[in-house]
């Protein structure tokens, strides 16, 4: 072997794929790592890459590069496929949120009833534009188009609960409600 | 009474209507390919024949009778009793109106650009009658993507065709380009939308070669080589890949097939090269180390197989995609970074002059050589690139035409004193170096020498093995050498590479494999001109005509064996010792690393 090795120098120390995939299932929630498991034993992996997005989204609030990155390498999907699938779907979120995010609806009926002089005040109060997220990392902003609770509008969600009838003049109380909530430690 | 023998029954056929012609046509077919069989073009920019079908451009409208309906003609098969009218004013308008709004959201700068004269776009417009601007919308715009020494990204010229993000996915398994968001802001983008240097890219330039406009391109290095030129302090020489003398002659208009090897080596002598070399030699003495390794892993018992390391794309795809494999890998550099490092060291020295003196200009057919010179590997001690400046073919093509040399009408190109053959001692070179340039032929120089020497005594010894020959994406034979019996195999576009991996993985044995990054080896390179009139990127007949003017390089050389060459035989007796010795091992020799990001296959 020595003539072998005298022609192959410095030889890489040998490549651990394993240990790279364990990095990245610990980038996900547990539950994607096994949604990827069980597709991976089926024809098509591939066709539960949104799903697993989903779950990801759900546990982290977001998808960051790294998270994209983990998904692309447990279920063999190429990372630009990952990539430009997430940035297709308007749903996936690829910034990080607040702890809170305020979904203004603007459908029909919300938007007859002002939807948009709320938008405007959050907006305001906050100083940060829809799609954003204040620089505490406590409020983000997003437009929803009718969350199915017409009867209530206008309406804001605030996380999965639905806030209304809400009008301007009620946002900075509806916010310090929150910011106090927050200091509390809870999240509803 | 029937007197048909044959027993294969006929091909289906449907009976279709093309604008009122009646032809019975075979059925499977699309519309847009029976048309063609009748000499009839349709207009189309996403379609590509060899990847699959994107339907995304709409520019292959045709109108089906009667129904005033369009439908994409690359998109449908024709059926029974189908009529289509490929040219109506309706029709036309319709083409017109979508290059129209292409062109819309295009910058307006066609006599600035580098594709000017050899752009899709601007071809298509031209023979669609666009001779006005009529719409005036929103225009795109994104960063301009640099920063990578090989390729350069220009998402403002992107039409959204998608034949690089399905050459990157389907020849070469790569995967590294998407569309991301979508609609008007839809971009091409690797990962992320991140750039081409932060990437799983591995160099290969096939999406420059397939794009219609100049959304890829190389990264130029003509600047710099113009000005080593003006730069009376400096030495500069140009070594020539095998591939090159097959393929420059189509740059002005030379049918592809015709050997260019005398006329090539006096234009470049005309733009000012203080020497022109080949690097052919490089190519022989790569197949003298390479060999060598495969006869010491054939005594040890592997480890196998052997897999060859020239091409810059595939290293690239091992380093990122599957690293499991390096120490498979030969660590011999590859013809041009040899052909460099001894241009730097034996030639400087021997001709008085200071290795910083030297600059050294590589032609390759290859956008990946780029990033190889590059590579800290091939520098020398003091950090200066082995390998100053890589020209692709078309960059050559184009300095020869800007300098104004007149390639085209001169039947052969005489500068009084100047000579039209390589210069020695890096021009005495063998038909194995010559071979390089196509699919299977690192493997036939390797396998030609290693036969000579593995022979026993008496025993003949063959020379040309035609069984690995062929432009296709795999081969595999077996061969017997010196009463061995080796498994070889060759691989061109990384996906045909990919697959044979598989097969190793589930334990079938090897002993050689070539791998070329591009289809059909180098004479394919993401570097070469883009295709004459009637051909296209990737077509295989275009790419036997060039490998068709390497093999008749290589019998037209008086020797054949790398290890015969005069050349090598100087080079080793007056400078490198042994094969395989030390100094061998030092300068010839590299290696590799996993690099990130990885990529997935």
């Amino acid at each position: 072997m020595s003539e072998v090795e005298a022609v192959m120098p410095s030889v890489a120390p040998a490549f651990d794929r394993q240990a790279e995939l364990d990095r990245c299932a610990a980038r996900l929630p547990p539950a994607a790592v096994e949604q990827i498991r069980q597709a991976r034993r089926g024809p098509h992996p591939e066709s539960a890459l949104i799903e697993v997005l989903h779950t990801v989204q759900d546990a982290q609030g977001w998808l960051c590069p790294e998270a994209l990155d983990a998904v692309a390498q447990l279920l063999q999907v190429p990372t630009a496929t990952v990539t430009g699938v997430a940035t297709f779907y308007h749903l996936f979120r690829l910034q990080p949120q607040g702890r809170y995010r305020l979904a203004i609806c603007l459908g029909t009926a919300c938007y007859v009833k002002g939807g948009d002089k709320v938008s405007a005040r959050l907006q305001e109060e906050l100083g940060i534009g829809i799609g954003q997220t204040t620089t505490d990392g406590l409020f983000s902003l997003e437009e929803a188009h009718c969350v199915g609770t017409c009867a209530l509008a206008p309406v804001v969600m605030v996380n999965d609960r639905v806030v209304g009838p809400i009008t301007p003049d009620k946002i900075p109380g509806l916010l310090e409600d929150l910011v106090q909530q927050d200091r509390q430690g809870g999240r509803r | 009474m029937s007197t048909t023998h044959d027993a294969s029954p006929p091909a289906p056929t449907v009976r279709i209507t093309i604008d009122g012609q009646l032809l019975e046509v075979e059925a499977g077919k699309t519309v847009l390919e029976v048309a063609e069989q009748v000499g009839i073009r349709i207009p189309r920019l996403c379609y590509h024949p060899d990847l699959s079908l994107a339907g995304a451009c709409r520019v292959c409208l045709v109108e089906l009778e009667g129904t005033g309906q369009f439908i994409a003609s690359c998109a449908n098969k024709v059926w029974e009793g189908m009529a289509v009218r490929t040219n109506s004013p309706e029709i036309r308008q319709a083409r017109r109106d979508i290059v129209e709004l292409l062109l819309d959201n295009h910058p307006l700068d066609c006599q600035t650009c580098e594709r000017s004269g050899r752009c899709e776009l601007q071809e298509l417009a031209y023979s669609l009658g666009v001779r006005e601007r009529l719409f005036a919308g929103a225009r795109k715009h994104f960063p301009l993507d640099a920063r990578s020494v090989s390729v350069v990204r220009e998402p403002d010229k992107c039409i959204l065709c998608g034949r690089c993000v399905r050459v990157c996915a389907e020849v070469q398994g790569v995967n590294n380009l998407g569309q991301h968001g979508r609609g008007f802001s839809t971009l091409v983008s690797p990962a992320h939308g991140r750039a081409m240097d932060d990437s799983v890219c591995i160099q290969c330039g096939q999406c420059v070669a397939v794009c219609p406009t100049a959304a890829f391109l190389e990264k130029s290095d003509t600047d710099r080589v113009w000005a080593a030129l003006a730069d009376p302090a400096k030495h500069v020489v140009v070594q020539v890949a095998p591939a090159i003398r097959a393929t420059i002659g189509e740059g002005f208009g030379h049918a592809p097939g015709e050997d260019h090897t005398h006329k090539m080596v006096a234009a470049l002598r005309r733009l000012g090269f203080a020497a022109v070399f080949d690097t052919d030699f490089g190519a022989d003495l790569t197949v003298v180390e390479e060999s060598l390794e495969l006869i010491r892993r054939l005594e040890a018992g592997g480890p196998f197989p052997l897999l060859t390391s020239c091409s810059p794309g595939w290293i690239s795809y091992l380093e990122k995609f599957a690293p499991e494999l390096i120490p498979l890998a030969s660590t011999c550099r590859s013809p041009m970074s040899m052909t460099s490092v001894l241009l730097k060291t034996w030639y400087a020295q021997s001709k008085g002059l200071d290795p910083r003196q030297v600059f050294v200009v590589a032609v390759m057919p290859c956008v990946a050589k780029k990033f190889e010179a590059a590579r800290p590997e091939h520098r020398l001690p003091e950090g200066d690139p082995y390998t100053d400046a890589v020209l692709t073919t078309r960059e050559a093509i184009w300095m020869l035409k800007s300098y104004g040399i007149d390639y085209w009408n001169l039947p052969l190109l005489d500068f009084s004193t100047l000579q039209d053959d390589f210069d020695s001692p890096f021009g005495e070179t063998t038909g194995a170096g010559a071979i390089f340039g196509t699919t299977g032929g690192v493997l036939e120089a390797a396998l030609r020498t290693a036969a000579a020497k593995l022979a026993g005594p008496g025993e003949e010894v063959p020379l040309e093995f035609h069984q690995v020959r062929a432009v296709d994406g795999l081969r595999e034979a077996e061969v017997a050498l010196g009463g061995r019996t080796l498994r070889v195999a060759v691989a061109n576009g990384l996906r045909n590479a990919a697959r044979l991996f598989d097969e190793l993985a589930a334990g079938k044995v090897y002993h050689l494999i070539e791998v070329m990054a591009c289809p059909g080896g180098c004479v394919g390179g993401g570097g070469q001109p883009y295709p004459p009139p009637g051909m296209h990127v990737l077509d295989p007949e275009l790419l036997r005509l060039r490998a068709g003017a390497l093999y008749q390089v290589d019998r037209g050389k008086p020797r054949r064996r790398a290890h015969e060459s005069p050349g090598l035989r100087r080079l080793y007796d007056e400078f490198l010792g042994e094969p395989g010795g030390s100094l061998a091992h030092t300068l010839l020799h590299t290696s590799y690393a996993p690099r990130g990001p990885r990529g997935i296959r």
